[in-house]
């Protein structure tokens, strides 16, 4: 007992140490975020506001990543249908700011509700909304598992889609523009620096609240589910709410990166709806290593980027993009954190 | 009867034409381990599935501690106190042992929605799984993934995710199933240590470990019940040497 307190052996009994931030881990990530503020923050010293925007698209694409991922990489859900959540996200942001714009309520019975150009209505209404359409969807789709479960959440989001794509009033197919961007109290959200701050702060809460939630009994009942559903339910613990529960969360958090990325390109249109879109988030996910916290955001600054600089070069970046990923899941199935910062370790 | 911790009554179960479960009663008392043994096919998986409750019986009830639970599913069943082991590992594996522990003394808790507190420094959930680790001589394993532990370890670690239920009744399903002989001796030595607290329902393959351990024995074969007694009336009943021990 003696050596075990001396600390010659490692005590049994204790769990294995978590990541140090100055350990190979640790300083992949810090890396990877002081990349992402310090970018932009040069970009203004300099004065290059494009790259201040192409920053706010990359934190805003990887938070809705990060809520894909809780789905898919820590609940074993792979939905293929994330684009409802950020579309919809994004269409609160949109439809609300056009109203108050004109002045004319979004609804007048039977309860009035006004157009709002402040961002926090906007996002709390964005979340709710988000929860409850995930709450439905992800009810009747949890009740699948595998290909079904991906078509049909799919199916639910391109129902979305088509609606959207065909509702006349808030622009249809051609989408509608936010002339304004959407205001926060103290702050001027037009400049583009304040507005990737803001940005920043989403992402960074978005991923805390993933790695406090995986941590917590929640987390624990989640990861089971996700690795061995029976030894769960053997446990006493039904797997479906518990999967529901996250799924509604993980919609509340691409919704809320929807909000965001509908006031960074003051625009929304029904394509932040569409497959397509989910598709990519599935893309980025995987790409940055699915169930890995920092995951989405390497993946949404490699898509990012070679969407930005091979776009540039070639109409066909997508096929190096798809060669990319081809590569991922046949050499380095942990993705890009894998790859830089070593398999997870569980303990 | 009516004190016995779960009894079967008239369980029927039929898939297709095959008769799994025909008529099958039997109960388990307070302190007692109780085997279930019978050759391959004999319908054994289908009557675990109706206790576990994977499977709905055609007729007949399940009643645990003096409660029906014909209708109720795995999970409320496990919340009512039954403790089960797989044939097949069903440990999730690239966590640790303690982890796999651990959730089931956080469903015996009933907390599993809350959202913020960590459970690596939660001793209320750590003390009693160590315990149930301790049990099955396996503290020294607790932060070990599972994915490192030899199978005789896996099938300890098993019992012990059932045990950190504290429930009223273990169902065991083939513990000892591929392990050697040392194995087999010492899980057989934890199981009797077990019995006066937890009684056990075991489903058996390894006669010896049977006989050694089972306070009353039940022979199924085609999904009846052809025997039922201790150890000496069962090996020496006729139908059961004839249906069963191969002679």
């Amino acid at each position: 007992m003696d050596k075990l307190k001396t600390g010659i052996i490692a005590p049994p009994g204790l769990p294995a140490m978590p990541a140090r931030w100055f350990d190979r881990k640790g300083l992949v990530q810090i890396g990877l975020l002081a990349l992402l503020l310090l970018a932009p923050l040069a970009a203004y010293l300099l004065g290059h506001i494009y790259y201040i925007n192409l920053a706010s698209r990359i934190t805003v694409i990887a938070m809705a990543a990060v809520g894909l991922n809780l789905a898919i990489g820590y609940g074993g859900m792979v939905s293929f249908g994330h684009a409802a959540y950020f579309g919809l996200g994004g269409y609160v942001a949109g439809i609300s700011a056009y109203h108050a714009f004109d002045f004319t309520p979004f609804m007048s019975w039977p309860v009035a509700i006004p157009g709002s150009d402040s961002m926090l209505v906007i996002w709390l209404a964005a979340i709710l909304l988000c929860g409850l359409l995930a709450l439905a969807i992800g009810a009747i789709s949890l009740r699948t598992t595998g290909v079904y479960f991906i078509m049909i959440t799919l199916a639910f989001a391109q129902m979305m889609y088509y609606f959207a794509n065909s509702w006349p009033s808030y622009g249809g197919e051609d989408g509608l523009p936010i002339y304004l961007r959407n205001t926060l109290p103290l702050v001027d959200t037009n400049q583009p620096l304040v507005f990737f701050l803001i940005c920043f702060a989403g992402l960074l809460l978005s991923m805390a609240i993933t790695s406090r939630l995986m941590k917590s009994r929640f987390g624990a009942a989640l990861t089971m589910a996700r690795l061995n559903d029976t030894r769960l339910a053997t446990a006493g613990i039904s797997p479906y709410p518990i999967r529901l529960m996250a799924f509604v969360i993980s919609a509340m958090i691409t919704g809320l990166a929807g909000a965001l990325y509908a006031d960074l390109n003051g625009f929304i249109s029904p394509t932040m709806l569409s497959w397509h879109f989910s598709g990519e988030l599935m893309v980025i996910v995987i790409l940055g290593g699915v169930g890995r916290l920092y995951g989405p955001l390497a993946g949404a600054i490699l898509f990012v980027m070679m969407e930005t600089l091979l776009g540039g070069l070639t109409e066909y970046w997508k096929l190096f993009l798809g060669l990319m990923l081809l590569c991922v899941v046949l050499f380095a199935k942990h993705g890009v954190m894998g790859w830089l910062a070593g398999r997870e370790r569980n303990e | 009867m009516s004190e016995s911790v779960l009894s079967l009554t008239r369980l029927y179960k039929r898939f297709g034409a095959l008769q799994a479960t025909h008529d099958v009663s039997l109960d388990l008392q307070p302190g007692e381990i109780h085997a279930l043994i019978g050759p391959n096919g004999a319908g054994k998986s289908t009557l675990i599935g109706q206790i576990a409750g994977s499977l709905r019986p055609d007729e007949g009830s399940v009643h645990l501690a003096g409660k029906e639970i014909t209708a109720l599913n795995v999970s409320q069943r496990a919340r009512l106190g039954l403790g089960r082991s797989f044939q097949i590992s069903s440990l999730a594996e690239p966590l640790s042992v303690m982890r796999n522990v651990m959730i089931g003394v956080q469903a015996l808790q009933g907390h599993s929605f809350r959202f913020w507190t960590p459970v690596s420094r939660d001793e209320s959930l750590q003390a009693p799984a160590r315990e149930a680790l301790e049990r099955m001589r396996l503290g020294h394993r607790a932060w070990t993934p599972v994915s490192e532990l030899s199978h005789g370890e896996r099938r300890q670690v098993e019992v012990a995710c059932a045990l950190a239920l504290k429930p009223r009744v273990l169902l065991l399903d083939e513990p000892m199933a591929g392990l050697g002989p040392e194995g087999t001796a010492q899980l057989t030595e934890l199981l009797e240590a077990l019995k006066q607290e937890v009684p056990i329902l075991l489903i058996e393959h390894d006669m010896e470990a049977v006989f050694r351990l089972a306070d009353r024995i039940s022979v199924l074969v085609a999904g009846s019940i052809i025997a039922q007694g201790d150890s000496a009336t069962i090996r020496r009943d006729p139908h059961v040497r004839e249906a069963y021990l191969g002679d």
